[in-house]
Protein backbone atom coordinates (compact mmCIF):
# COMPACT_ATOMS: atom_id res chain seq x y z
CA UNK A 1 0.00 0.00 0.00
CA UNK A 2 2.84 2.13 -0.63
CA UNK A 3 1.55 3.82 -4.35
CA UNK A 4 -1.50 5.98 -3.84
CA UNK A 5 -4.73 3.74 -4.10
CA UNK A 6 -6.20 4.08 -7.67
CA UNK A 7 -9.76 5.44 -7.67
CA UNK A 8 -11.86 3.22 -9.91
CA UNK A 9 -13.45 5.33 -12.60
CA UNK A 10 -17.44 4.45 -12.29
CA UNK A 11 -17.52 6.32 -15.93
CA UNK A 12 -14.64 6.57 -18.26
CA UNK A 13 -15.58 7.94 -21.79
CA UNK A 14 -13.80 7.60 -24.80
CA UNK A 15 -14.18 10.01 -28.11
CA UNK A 16 -17.57 9.75 -27.94
CA UNK A 17 -19.40 11.16 -31.06
CA UNK A 18 -22.82 11.50 -31.86
CA UNK A 19 -24.39 12.66 -35.32
CA UNK A 20 -27.90 13.25 -36.45
CA UNK A 21 -27.11 14.36 -40.19
CA UNK A 22 -25.10 16.51 -40.82
CA UNK A 23 -25.31 17.91 -36.88
CA UNK A 24 -22.56 17.05 -35.04
CA UNK A 25 -24.11 16.59 -31.44
CA UNK A 26 -21.04 15.19 -29.82
CA UNK A 27 -17.72 16.01 -30.74
CA UNK A 28 -14.92 13.31 -29.78
CA UNK A 29 -15.86 13.47 -26.16
CA UNK A 30 -13.47 12.22 -23.17
CA UNK A 31 -15.04 11.70 -19.39
CA UNK A 32 -13.72 10.25 -16.11
CA UNK A 33 -15.97 9.68 -13.10
CA UNK A 34 -14.78 8.38 -10.15
CA UNK A 35 -16.20 6.29 -7.99
CA UNK A 36 -18.48 7.67 -5.39
CA UNK A 37 -18.17 11.26 -6.62
CA UNK A 38 -20.56 13.53 -7.91
CA UNK A 39 -19.72 14.74 -11.28
CA UNK A 40 -21.45 17.59 -13.07
CA UNK A 41 -21.87 18.17 -16.89
CA UNK A 42 -23.05 21.76 -17.14
CA UNK A 43 -23.62 23.50 -20.01
CA UNK A 44 -26.32 25.64 -22.09
CA UNK A 45 -29.30 24.42 -23.86
CA UNK A 46 -28.52 22.09 -26.54
CA UNK A 47 -24.42 21.68 -26.05
CA UNK A 48 -25.53 17.87 -25.87
CA UNK A 49 -25.30 17.23 -22.63
CA UNK A 50 -28.93 15.35 -22.59
CA UNK A 51 -27.79 13.04 -26.03
CA UNK A 52 -24.30 12.36 -23.74
CA UNK A 53 -26.25 10.78 -20.98
CA UNK A 54 -28.86 8.90 -23.09
CA UNK A 55 -25.58 7.26 -25.00
CA UNK A 56 -24.40 6.45 -21.21
CA UNK A 57 -27.37 4.81 -20.05
CA UNK A 58 -27.84 2.63 -23.13
CA UNK A 59 -30.78 4.53 -24.56
CA UNK A 60 -28.92 5.53 -27.62
CA UNK A 61 -25.78 4.52 -29.82
CA UNK A 62 -22.86 6.37 -30.86
CA UNK A 63 -21.60 7.16 -34.30
CA UNK A 64 -17.58 6.54 -32.32
CA UNK A 65 -16.19 6.04 -28.95
CA UNK A 66 -15.97 3.74 -26.05
CA UNK A 67 -17.89 3.48 -22.81
CA UNK A 68 -17.01 2.22 -20.05
CA UNK A 69 -19.99 2.03 -16.97
CA UNK A 70 -18.44 -0.22 -13.83
CA UNK A 71 -15.87 -1.30 -16.25
CA UNK A 72 -18.21 -2.89 -18.18
CA UNK A 73 -18.56 -1.85 -22.00
CA UNK A 74 -21.83 -0.78 -23.15
CA UNK A 75 -21.92 -2.01 -26.92
CA UNK A 76 -20.89 -5.24 -25.41
CA UNK A 77 -22.67 -6.03 -22.27
CA UNK A 78 -25.55 -3.61 -22.20
CA UNK A 79 -27.50 -5.77 -19.68
CA UNK A 80 -24.52 -6.48 -17.27
CA UNK A 81 -24.05 -2.66 -17.04
CA UNK A 82 -28.01 -1.88 -17.04
CA UNK A 83 -27.96 -3.43 -13.92
CA UNK A 84 -25.49 -1.18 -12.06
CA UNK A 85 -27.17 2.13 -13.10
CA UNK A 86 -30.44 4.47 -12.60
CA UNK A 87 -31.44 7.10 -14.74
CA UNK A 88 -33.73 9.91 -13.60
CA UNK A 89 -34.45 11.90 -17.22
CA UNK A 90 -35.88 15.05 -17.85
CA UNK A 91 -39.10 13.48 -19.20
CA UNK A 92 -41.10 12.19 -16.78
CA UNK A 93 -41.05 8.42 -16.28
CA UNK A 94 -43.88 7.67 -14.30
CA UNK A 95 -46.62 6.22 -14.80
CA UNK A 96 -49.52 8.97 -14.18
CA UNK A 97 -52.48 6.42 -14.44
CA UNK A 98 -51.46 4.33 -11.52
CA UNK A 99 -50.51 5.59 -7.71
CA UNK A 100 -47.37 6.38 -6.42
CA UNK A 101 -46.94 2.76 -4.41
CA UNK A 102 -48.13 0.93 -7.85
CA UNK A 103 -45.60 2.41 -9.37
CA UNK A 104 -42.63 1.77 -7.03
CA UNK A 105 -43.75 -1.49 -7.04
CA UNK A 106 -44.07 -2.14 -10.91
CA UNK A 107 -39.86 -1.20 -10.22
CA UNK A 108 -39.86 -4.00 -7.33
CA UNK A 109 -41.71 -6.59 -9.64
CA UNK A 110 -38.84 -5.38 -12.67
CA UNK A 111 -35.82 -6.02 -10.25
CA UNK A 112 -37.03 -9.40 -9.15
CA UNK A 113 -36.80 -8.45 -5.48
CA UNK A 114 -39.62 -10.75 -4.17
CA UNK A 115 -42.78 -9.34 -2.34
CA UNK A 116 -41.45 -9.40 0.62
CA UNK A 117 -38.11 -7.28 0.38
CA UNK A 118 -40.62 -5.74 -2.33
CA UNK A 119 -42.46 -4.27 -0.18
CA UNK A 120 -40.54 -3.23 2.20
CA UNK A 121 -38.07 -1.60 -0.42
CA UNK A 122 -41.39 0.52 -1.58
CA UNK A 123 -42.39 1.85 2.00
CA UNK A 124 -39.10 2.41 2.69
CA UNK A 125 -38.80 4.35 -0.38
CA UNK A 126 -41.90 6.35 0.51
CA UNK A 127 -40.77 7.24 3.79
CA UNK A 128 -37.27 8.36 2.38
CA UNK A 129 -39.22 10.93 -0.13
CA UNK A 130 -41.94 12.19 1.89
CA UNK A 131 -44.59 10.82 -0.52
CA UNK A 132 -46.66 9.21 2.20
CA UNK A 133 -49.64 11.19 1.85
CA UNK A 134 -50.16 10.72 -1.79
CA UNK A 135 -49.13 7.56 -1.97
CA UNK A 136 -52.12 5.58 -2.99
CA UNK A 137 -53.63 8.59 -5.53
CA UNK A 138 -52.92 8.09 -9.17
CA UNK A 139 -49.61 10.62 -9.66
CA UNK A 140 -51.17 12.17 -12.63
CA UNK A 141 -53.35 14.31 -9.30
CA UNK A 142 -49.46 15.08 -7.81
CA UNK A 143 -48.05 18.47 -8.45
CA UNK A 144 -44.63 18.46 -9.80
CA UNK A 145 -42.14 18.20 -7.24
CA UNK A 146 -43.41 15.07 -5.98
CA UNK A 147 -43.55 13.49 -9.12
CA UNK A 148 -40.11 14.09 -9.79
CA UNK A 149 -39.68 13.06 -6.34
CA UNK A 150 -40.95 9.53 -7.37
CA UNK A 151 -39.44 9.73 -10.37
CA UNK A 152 -35.90 9.53 -8.70
CA UNK A 153 -37.78 7.47 -5.83
CA UNK A 154 -38.59 4.49 -8.58
CA UNK A 155 -34.96 5.01 -10.31
CA UNK A 156 -33.57 4.13 -6.61
CA UNK A 157 -35.45 0.97 -6.09
CA UNK A 158 -32.89 -1.21 -7.77
CA UNK A 159 -30.35 0.64 -5.49
CA UNK A 160 -28.22 1.44 -8.90
CA UNK A 161 -24.27 2.13 -8.14
CA UNK A 162 -24.21 5.08 -10.77
CA UNK A 163 -27.16 7.78 -10.49
CA UNK A 164 -27.65 9.46 -13.93
CA UNK A 165 -30.20 12.73 -13.10
CA UNK A 166 -30.05 14.75 -16.42
CA UNK A 167 -31.50 18.33 -15.14
CA UNK A 168 -33.29 17.04 -12.05
CA UNK A 169 -34.48 20.65 -10.79
CA UNK A 170 -35.31 22.20 -14.09
CA UNK A 171 -38.86 23.96 -13.72
CA UNK A 172 -38.84 23.03 -9.96
CA UNK A 173 -39.76 26.03 -7.45
CA UNK A 174 -37.02 27.19 -5.55
CA UNK A 175 -37.91 24.55 -2.21
CA UNK A 176 -38.66 21.34 -4.44
CA UNK A 177 -34.98 22.11 -5.49
CA UNK A 178 -33.09 21.73 -2.22
CA UNK A 179 -35.40 19.24 -1.43
CA UNK A 180 -34.01 17.26 -4.33
CA UNK A 181 -30.41 18.59 -3.30
CA UNK A 182 -30.63 17.52 -0.17
CA UNK A 183 -31.78 13.64 -1.61
CA UNK A 184 -29.03 13.55 -3.74
CA UNK A 185 -26.59 14.09 -0.98
CA UNK A 186 -28.56 11.87 0.72
CA UNK A 187 -28.11 9.02 -2.29
CA UNK A 188 -24.19 10.51 -2.48
CA UNK A 189 -23.26 9.70 1.41
CA UNK A 190 -24.59 5.52 0.69
CA UNK A 191 -21.86 5.79 -1.96
CA UNK A 192 -23.70 6.09 -5.18
CA UNK A 193 -21.71 7.84 -7.62
CA UNK A 194 -23.23 10.34 -9.39
CA UNK A 195 -23.60 11.95 -12.67
CA UNK A 196 -25.62 14.96 -13.18
CA UNK A 197 -26.44 17.36 -15.92
CA UNK A 198 -27.50 20.89 -15.88
CA UNK A 199 -27.60 24.47 -16.66
CA UNK A 200 -27.59 25.92 -13.44
CA UNK A 201 -24.53 27.17 -12.41
CA UNK A 202 -25.50 26.54 -8.68
CA UNK A 203 -26.44 23.25 -8.66
CA UNK A 204 -23.24 22.12 -10.43
CA UNK A 205 -21.07 24.14 -7.77
CA UNK A 206 -23.47 22.91 -4.97
CA UNK A 207 -23.45 19.41 -5.47
CA UNK A 208 -20.66 18.50 -7.83
CA UNK A 209 -16.89 17.82 -6.92
CA UNK A 210 -16.32 17.88 -10.55
CA UNK A 211 -17.71 19.69 -13.29
CA UNK A 212 -17.62 19.43 -17.15
CA UNK A 213 -18.43 22.48 -19.43
CA UNK A 214 -19.64 21.38 -22.37
CA UNK A 215 -20.68 23.54 -25.48
CA UNK A 216 -21.48 22.93 -28.70
CA UNK A 217 -20.81 18.91 -28.12
CA UNK A 218 -17.46 19.75 -27.28
CA UNK A 219 -15.44 20.11 -23.63
CA UNK A 220 -14.67 23.31 -22.53
CA UNK A 221 -13.77 23.26 -19.77
CA UNK A 222 -13.11 20.63 -16.77
CA UNK A 223 -11.98 21.14 -13.35
CA UNK A 224 -13.45 21.19 -9.62
CA UNK A 225 -15.61 24.40 -9.06
CA UNK A 226 -12.56 26.01 -7.74
CA UNK A 227 -10.14 25.47 -10.59
CA UNK A 228 -13.25 26.48 -12.93
CA UNK A 229 -13.50 29.23 -11.11
CA UNK A 230 -9.47 29.74 -11.07
CA UNK A 231 -9.52 29.93 -15.17
CA UNK A 232 -11.35 33.43 -15.64
CA UNK A 233 -10.70 36.30 -13.80
CA UNK A 234 -13.96 37.92 -12.09
CA UNK A 235 -15.14 38.58 -8.52
CA UNK A 236 -14.50 42.03 -6.66
CA UNK A 237 -14.46 43.33 -3.39
CA UNK A 238 -17.25 45.85 -2.41
CA UNK A 239 -16.18 48.92 -0.05
CA UNK A 240 -19.08 50.66 1.56
CA UNK A 241 -18.44 54.08 3.29
CA UNK A 242 -20.21 56.64 5.84
CA UNK A 243 -20.12 59.72 3.53
CA UNK A 244 -20.11 61.12 -0.18
CA UNK A 245 -16.65 62.61 0.85
CA UNK A 246 -15.21 59.43 1.89
CA UNK A 247 -16.86 57.81 -0.67
CA UNK A 248 -14.60 60.61 -3.82
CA UNK A 249 -11.39 60.25 -1.63
CA UNK A 250 -11.74 56.02 -2.04
CA UNK A 251 -12.90 56.61 -5.83
CA UNK A 252 -9.61 58.79 -6.44
CA UNK A 253 -7.06 56.42 -4.34
CA UNK A 254 -8.82 53.63 -6.11
CA UNK A 255 -9.19 54.08 -9.75
CA UNK A 256 -11.26 51.83 -11.88
CA UNK A 257 -13.90 50.95 -9.58
CA UNK A 258 -17.51 51.13 -9.91
CA UNK A 259 -19.29 53.82 -7.53
CA UNK A 260 -22.48 53.16 -6.64
CA UNK A 261 -23.79 56.32 -5.37
CA UNK A 262 -27.12 55.13 -3.75
CA UNK A 263 -25.78 52.98 -1.38
CA UNK A 264 -22.51 54.99 -1.17
CA UNK A 265 -20.19 52.09 -1.88
CA UNK A 266 -17.15 51.29 -4.53
CA UNK A 267 -17.06 47.54 -6.39
CA UNK A 268 -13.45 47.07 -7.60
CA UNK A 269 -12.32 44.17 -9.30
CA UNK A 270 -10.33 41.86 -7.37
CA UNK A 271 -10.17 38.29 -6.47
CA UNK A 272 -10.03 38.81 -2.93
CA UNK A 273 -7.18 36.96 -1.75
CA UNK A 274 -5.57 37.93 1.14
CA UNK A 275 -2.37 39.67 -0.52
CA UNK A 276 -4.53 41.93 -2.71
CA UNK A 277 -6.90 42.82 0.17
CA UNK A 278 -4.17 43.88 2.15
CA UNK A 279 -2.50 46.15 -0.32
CA UNK A 280 -6.20 47.38 -1.07
CA UNK A 281 -6.56 48.03 2.87
CA UNK A 282 -3.13 49.76 3.05
CA UNK A 283 -3.64 51.99 0.31
CA UNK A 284 -6.79 53.44 1.56
CA UNK A 285 -5.14 53.48 4.78
CA UNK A 286 -2.73 55.44 3.46
CA UNK A 287 -5.27 58.23 1.91
CA UNK A 288 -7.13 58.39 5.42
CA UNK A 289 -10.05 56.47 4.14
CA UNK A 290 -12.52 55.24 6.82
CA UNK A 291 -14.71 51.91 5.25
CA UNK A 292 -17.53 51.19 6.83
CA UNK A 293 -17.89 47.33 5.77
CA UNK A 294 -16.27 45.51 3.05
CA UNK A 295 -17.78 42.53 1.36
CA UNK A 296 -15.93 40.06 -1.17
CA UNK A 297 -17.56 38.39 -4.36
CA UNK A 298 -15.79 35.69 -5.27
CA UNK A 299 -15.98 34.37 -9.28
CA UNK A 300 -18.37 32.13 -9.85
CA UNK A 301 -18.96 29.48 -12.43
CA UNK A 302 -21.38 32.36 -14.22
CA UNK A 303 -18.48 34.44 -15.09
CA UNK A 304 -16.73 31.35 -16.37
CA UNK A 305 -19.94 30.19 -18.27
CA UNK A 306 -19.73 33.91 -19.78
CA UNK A 307 -16.44 33.77 -20.65
CA UNK A 308 -15.82 30.49 -22.17
CA UNK A 309 -19.47 30.32 -23.79
CA UNK A 310 -19.92 33.57 -24.17
CA UNK A 311 -23.30 33.11 -22.98
CA UNK A 312 -25.08 33.89 -19.77
CA UNK A 313 -26.27 31.03 -17.90
CA UNK A 314 -28.26 28.64 -19.89
CA UNK A 315 -31.15 29.06 -17.62
CA UNK A 316 -31.77 32.26 -19.33
CA UNK A 317 -34.98 31.06 -20.67
CA UNK A 318 -36.57 30.63 -16.94
CA UNK A 319 -37.32 27.37 -16.61
CA UNK A 320 -41.66 26.87 -17.27
CA UNK B 1 -29.36 -13.47 -20.03
CA UNK B 2 -33.25 -13.69 -20.78
CA UNK B 3 -33.70 -15.83 -17.75
CA UNK B 4 -36.14 -13.19 -16.60
CA UNK B 5 -37.74 -12.62 -19.85
CA UNK B 6 -41.25 -14.40 -19.04
CA UNK B 7 -41.44 -13.19 -15.37
CA UNK B 8 -40.83 -9.63 -16.97
CA UNK B 9 -43.47 -10.13 -19.51
CA UNK B 10 -45.75 -11.25 -16.48
CA UNK B 11 -44.89 -8.11 -14.73
CA UNK B 12 -45.76 -6.18 -17.95
CA UNK B 13 -49.22 -7.89 -18.68
CA UNK B 14 -50.19 -7.34 -15.26
CA UNK B 15 -49.53 -3.68 -15.98
CA UNK B 16 -51.69 -3.43 -18.91
CA UNK B 17 -54.70 -5.53 -16.98
CA UNK B 18 -54.35 -3.01 -14.19
CA UNK B 19 -54.68 -0.07 -16.92
CA UNK B 20 -57.64 -1.80 -18.54
CA UNK B 21 -59.61 -2.47 -14.66
CA UNK B 22 -58.95 1.01 -13.87
CA UNK B 23 -59.99 2.62 -17.58
CA UNK B 24 -62.79 -0.22 -19.03
CA UNK B 25 -63.83 2.81 -21.49
CA UNK B 26 -61.79 1.74 -24.40
CA UNK B 27 -62.69 -2.01 -24.10
CA UNK B 28 -66.56 -0.98 -23.78
CA UNK B 29 -65.51 1.25 -26.65
CA UNK B 30 -63.79 -1.08 -29.13
CA UNK B 31 -67.23 -3.45 -28.26
CA UNK B 32 -69.47 -0.12 -29.20
CA UNK B 33 -68.87 -0.16 -32.97
CA UNK B 34 -69.23 -3.73 -33.45
CA UNK B 35 -72.66 -3.71 -31.65
CA UNK B 36 -73.73 -0.76 -33.56
CA UNK B 37 -73.09 -2.09 -37.01
CA UNK B 38 -74.35 -5.57 -35.75
CA UNK B 39 -77.47 -3.86 -35.12
CA UNK B 40 -77.21 -1.77 -37.73
CA UNK B 41 -76.77 -4.91 -40.60
CA UNK B 42 -79.50 -6.97 -38.62
CA UNK B 43 -82.16 -4.70 -38.28
CA UNK B 44 -81.93 -2.24 -41.13
CA UNK B 45 -80.30 -4.51 -44.04
CA UNK B 46 -80.80 -7.66 -42.17
CA UNK B 47 -83.91 -8.66 -43.79
CA UNK B 48 -82.82 -7.66 -47.05
CA UNK B 49 -79.78 -8.84 -47.37
CA UNK B 50 -80.89 -11.97 -45.27
CA UNK B 51 -83.04 -12.55 -48.68
CA UNK B 52 -80.45 -12.48 -50.95
CA UNK B 53 -77.97 -14.96 -48.81
CA UNK B 54 -79.98 -18.02 -50.47
CA UNK B 55 -78.32 -20.41 -49.79
CA UNK B 56 -75.25 -19.57 -47.88
CA UNK B 57 -77.34 -18.57 -44.72
CA UNK B 58 -77.10 -21.56 -42.32
CA UNK B 59 -80.27 -23.75 -42.57
CA UNK B 60 -82.82 -24.34 -40.49
CA UNK B 61 -83.77 -20.75 -39.43
CA UNK B 62 -86.71 -19.40 -40.11
CA UNK B 63 -87.44 -15.86 -41.58
CA UNK B 64 -84.29 -13.54 -43.75
CA UNK B 65 -83.55 -11.20 -40.52
CA UNK B 66 -82.75 -14.43 -38.28
CA UNK B 67 -81.24 -15.95 -41.15
CA UNK B 68 -78.87 -12.85 -41.71
CA UNK B 69 -78.06 -12.88 -37.88
CA UNK B 70 -76.54 -16.42 -37.96
CA UNK B 71 -74.81 -14.88 -40.86
CA UNK B 72 -73.34 -12.04 -39.75
CA UNK B 73 -72.56 -13.11 -36.73
CA UNK B 74 -69.43 -13.77 -37.53
CA UNK B 75 -68.44 -10.85 -39.58
CA UNK B 76 -69.07 -8.76 -36.74
CA UNK B 77 -66.90 -10.57 -34.59
CA UNK B 78 -63.43 -9.90 -36.39
CA UNK B 79 -64.79 -6.15 -36.79
CA UNK B 80 -64.34 -6.14 -33.04
CA UNK B 81 -60.96 -7.78 -33.23
CA UNK B 82 -59.98 -5.54 -36.36
CA UNK B 83 -61.43 -3.10 -34.74
CA UNK B 84 -59.25 -3.48 -31.20
CA UNK B 85 -55.99 -3.27 -33.16
CA UNK B 86 -56.52 0.29 -33.31
CA UNK B 87 -56.94 0.80 -29.67
CA UNK B 88 -53.60 -1.77 -29.51
CA UNK B 89 -51.63 0.70 -31.93
CA UNK B 90 -52.40 4.09 -29.98
CA UNK B 91 -51.70 2.74 -26.44
CA UNK B 92 -48.50 1.23 -27.89
CA UNK B 93 -47.49 4.79 -29.57
CA UNK B 94 -49.06 6.30 -26.47
CA UNK B 95 -46.62 4.54 -24.04
CA UNK B 96 -43.30 4.79 -26.25
CA UNK B 97 -44.09 8.38 -25.97
CA UNK B 98 -44.34 8.42 -22.33
CA UNK B 99 -40.81 8.21 -19.90
CA UNK B 100 -41.90 5.16 -18.38
CA UNK B 101 -40.30 3.26 -21.47
CA UNK B 102 -37.16 5.14 -21.77
CA UNK B 103 -36.88 3.75 -17.83
CA UNK B 104 -38.06 0.09 -18.68
CA UNK B 105 -35.10 1.14 -21.98
CA UNK B 106 -32.26 1.58 -19.25
CA UNK B 107 -33.38 -1.36 -17.34
CA UNK B 108 -31.77 -5.41 -17.57
CA UNK B 109 -35.49 -6.28 -18.81
CA UNK B 110 -35.41 -8.42 -22.22
CA UNK B 111 -36.84 -6.04 -24.71
CA UNK B 112 -39.43 -8.54 -25.72
CA UNK B 113 -41.37 -8.25 -22.41
CA UNK B 114 -42.40 -5.12 -23.05
CA UNK B 115 -43.95 -5.87 -26.14
CA UNK B 116 -45.12 -9.15 -24.98
CA UNK B 117 -47.34 -7.76 -21.99
CA UNK B 118 -48.56 -5.21 -24.31
CA UNK B 119 -49.63 -7.79 -26.59
CA UNK B 120 -51.14 -10.01 -24.11
CA UNK B 121 -52.90 -7.09 -22.64
CA UNK B 122 -54.64 -6.74 -26.39
CA UNK B 123 -55.56 -10.14 -27.19
CA UNK B 124 -57.14 -10.36 -23.39
CA UNK B 125 -58.96 -7.11 -23.84
CA UNK B 126 -60.24 -7.92 -27.73
CA UNK B 127 -61.79 -10.81 -25.97
CA UNK B 128 -63.33 -9.00 -23.79
CA UNK B 129 -65.04 -6.60 -25.92
CA UNK B 130 -65.77 -9.71 -28.47
CA UNK B 131 -67.84 -11.53 -25.45
CA UNK B 132 -69.51 -8.10 -24.58
CA UNK B 133 -70.14 -8.39 -28.48
CA UNK B 134 -71.24 -12.06 -28.29
CA UNK B 135 -73.93 -11.03 -24.98
CA UNK B 136 -75.49 -8.69 -27.33
CA UNK B 137 -75.38 -10.62 -30.61
CA UNK B 138 -77.60 -13.30 -28.07
CA UNK B 139 -79.89 -10.71 -26.43
CA UNK B 140 -80.96 -10.21 -29.94
CA UNK B 141 -81.60 -13.58 -31.25
CA UNK B 142 -78.28 -14.99 -32.15
CA UNK B 143 -78.67 -18.60 -31.64
CA UNK B 144 -75.00 -21.09 -32.30
CA UNK B 145 -76.18 -24.38 -33.08
CA UNK B 146 -72.94 -26.15 -32.73
CA UNK B 147 -71.55 -27.32 -29.33
CA UNK B 148 -69.31 -26.15 -26.65
CA UNK B 149 -66.47 -27.93 -28.30
CA UNK B 150 -66.97 -26.20 -31.42
CA UNK B 151 -67.62 -22.92 -29.18
CA UNK B 152 -64.19 -23.48 -27.51
CA UNK B 153 -62.26 -23.85 -30.77
CA UNK B 154 -64.10 -20.46 -31.94
CA UNK B 155 -62.87 -18.63 -28.35
CA UNK B 156 -59.12 -19.98 -29.70
CA UNK B 157 -59.51 -19.03 -33.17
CA UNK B 158 -60.38 -14.99 -32.05
CA UNK B 159 -58.03 -15.18 -29.93
CA UNK B 160 -55.37 -16.21 -32.56
CA UNK B 161 -57.10 -13.83 -34.71
CA UNK B 162 -56.64 -11.31 -32.11
CA UNK B 163 -53.32 -12.31 -31.51
CA UNK B 164 -52.11 -11.43 -35.44
CA UNK B 165 -53.96 -8.30 -35.37
CA UNK B 166 -52.47 -7.16 -32.17
CA UNK B 167 -48.87 -7.83 -33.41
CA UNK B 168 -49.56 -6.33 -36.54
CA UNK B 169 -51.20 -3.35 -34.68
CA UNK B 170 -48.14 -3.11 -32.72
CA UNK B 171 -46.11 -2.47 -35.18
CA UNK B 172 -48.00 0.07 -37.07
CA UNK B 173 -47.82 2.13 -33.99
CA UNK B 174 -44.16 1.71 -33.13
CA UNK B 175 -43.94 3.00 -36.93
CA UNK B 176 -46.60 6.16 -36.38
CA UNK B 177 -44.07 8.53 -35.47
CA UNK B 178 -47.11 10.28 -33.81
CA UNK B 179 -50.23 9.36 -32.04
CA UNK B 180 -52.60 10.43 -34.76
CA UNK B 181 -50.77 8.51 -37.05
CA UNK B 182 -50.80 5.19 -34.53
CA UNK B 183 -54.70 5.65 -34.83
CA UNK B 184 -55.47 6.37 -38.60
CA UNK B 185 -53.29 3.31 -39.47
CA UNK B 186 -54.83 0.30 -38.34
CA UNK B 187 -58.56 1.65 -40.14
CA UNK B 188 -57.56 -0.56 -42.83
CA UNK B 189 -57.93 -3.63 -40.73
CA UNK B 190 -61.52 -2.54 -40.57
CA UNK B 191 -62.54 -2.77 -43.39
CA UNK B 192 -61.56 -6.50 -44.19
CA UNK B 193 -64.10 -8.36 -43.20
CA UNK B 194 -66.78 -5.97 -45.39
CA UNK B 195 -64.33 -6.75 -48.31
CA UNK B 196 -64.52 -11.02 -47.57
CA UNK B 197 -67.19 -13.21 -46.66
CA UNK B 198 -68.28 -11.43 -43.33
CA UNK B 199 -71.80 -9.33 -44.54
CA UNK B 200 -72.18 -10.77 -47.95
CA UNK B 201 -70.99 -13.84 -49.89
CA UNK B 202 -67.22 -13.05 -51.05
CA UNK B 203 -68.46 -14.79 -54.35
CA UNK B 204 -71.18 -12.10 -54.76
CA UNK B 205 -68.84 -9.41 -55.69
CA UNK B 206 -67.29 -8.76 -59.06
CA UNK B 207 -64.02 -9.72 -60.76
CA UNK B 208 -60.96 -8.87 -58.72
CA UNK B 209 -62.63 -7.49 -55.59
CA UNK B 210 -64.36 -10.74 -55.68
CA UNK B 211 -60.90 -12.52 -56.23
CA UNK B 212 -59.16 -10.56 -53.16
CA UNK B 213 -62.97 -11.19 -51.28
CA UNK B 214 -61.81 -14.93 -51.18
CA UNK B 215 -58.37 -14.96 -50.66
CA UNK B 216 -57.81 -12.57 -48.56
CA UNK B 217 -57.20 -13.39 -44.68
CA UNK B 218 -60.02 -12.82 -42.88
CA UNK B 219 -62.04 -14.61 -45.22
CA UNK B 220 -60.85 -18.23 -44.32
CA UNK B 221 -61.21 -16.88 -41.02
CA UNK B 222 -64.58 -15.49 -40.70
CA UNK B 223 -65.98 -18.97 -42.49
CA UNK B 224 -63.86 -21.24 -39.83
CA UNK B 225 -65.70 -18.76 -37.53
CA UNK B 226 -68.94 -19.29 -38.57
CA UNK B 227 -68.67 -22.92 -39.30
CA UNK B 228 -67.87 -23.31 -35.67
CA UNK B 229 -70.56 -21.25 -34.53
CA UNK B 230 -73.50 -21.80 -36.56
CA UNK B 231 -72.17 -25.46 -38.57
CA UNK B 232 -71.90 -24.44 -42.26
CA UNK B 233 -69.37 -26.36 -43.78
CA UNK B 234 -65.51 -25.23 -42.93
CA UNK B 235 -63.45 -27.52 -45.32
CA UNK B 236 -59.63 -26.53 -45.68
CA UNK B 237 -60.64 -22.70 -44.15
CA UNK B 238 -59.54 -23.85 -40.98
CA UNK B 239 -56.02 -24.47 -41.68
CA UNK B 240 -55.76 -21.78 -43.85
CA UNK B 241 -56.81 -19.29 -41.19
CA UNK B 242 -54.68 -20.71 -38.62
CA UNK B 243 -51.38 -20.16 -41.26
CA UNK B 244 -52.20 -16.69 -42.40
CA UNK B 245 -52.80 -15.87 -37.97
CA UNK B 246 -49.47 -17.61 -37.27
CA UNK B 247 -47.75 -16.10 -39.98
CA UNK B 248 -49.15 -12.57 -39.43
CA UNK B 249 -48.41 -12.82 -35.60
CA UNK B 250 -45.06 -13.57 -36.06
CA UNK B 251 -43.65 -11.62 -38.72
CA UNK B 252 -45.84 -8.71 -36.72
CA UNK B 253 -44.27 -9.09 -33.61
CA UNK B 254 -40.58 -9.63 -35.54
CA UNK B 255 -41.24 -6.36 -37.04
CA UNK B 256 -42.39 -4.49 -33.66
CA UNK B 257 -39.41 -5.85 -31.67
CA UNK B 258 -37.25 -4.65 -34.71
CA UNK B 259 -38.89 -0.90 -34.23
CA UNK B 260 -39.08 -1.36 -30.53
CA UNK B 261 -35.00 -2.33 -30.52
CA UNK B 262 -34.24 0.53 -33.20
CA UNK B 263 -36.02 3.09 -30.48
CA UNK B 264 -32.96 4.72 -29.38
CA UNK B 265 -32.32 6.17 -32.50
CA UNK B 266 -34.92 8.36 -32.53
CA UNK B 267 -33.34 11.86 -31.45
CA UNK B 268 -35.10 14.32 -29.12
CA UNK B 269 -36.67 14.03 -25.82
Amino acid sequence: MTAPATVRNAIRVRGLVKRYGDNTVLDAIDLDVPEGSVFALLGPNGAGKTTAVHIITTLLRPDAGEVLVGGVDIARHPDQARRLIGLTGQVSAVDPQFTGVENLTLMADLHHLGRQRGRTRVRELIEQFDLGEAAGRPVQTWSGGMRRRLDLAMTLVGEPRILFLDEPTTGLDPRSRRVMWDIVRDVVADGVTVFLTTQYLEEADRLAGRIVLLDGGRVVAAGTPTELKRLVPGGSVRLEFGSQAQLDLAAETLVGGERDELALALEVPGDGGVQALRSLLDRLDAASVVVDALSVRPADLDDVFLSLTGRRDGGEESPQ
Amino acid sequence: MNANAIPDAVTMFRRSLRRMRRYPSLTLFIAGIPVVLMLLFVYVFGSTLGAGLGGAGSAGVSGDRAAYIAYVVPGILLIAVAGAGQGTAISIAMDMTAGIIARFRTMAIARSSVLAGHLLGAVLQTLLATAIVVAVALLIGFRPTTGPLAWLAALGLLALAATAVSALSAGLGLAANSVETASNTPMFLTLLPFLGSGFVPASSMPGPLGWFAEHQPFTPITETLRGLLVGTPIGDSALIAVLWCVGIALLGFAWALRLYERLPERPGA
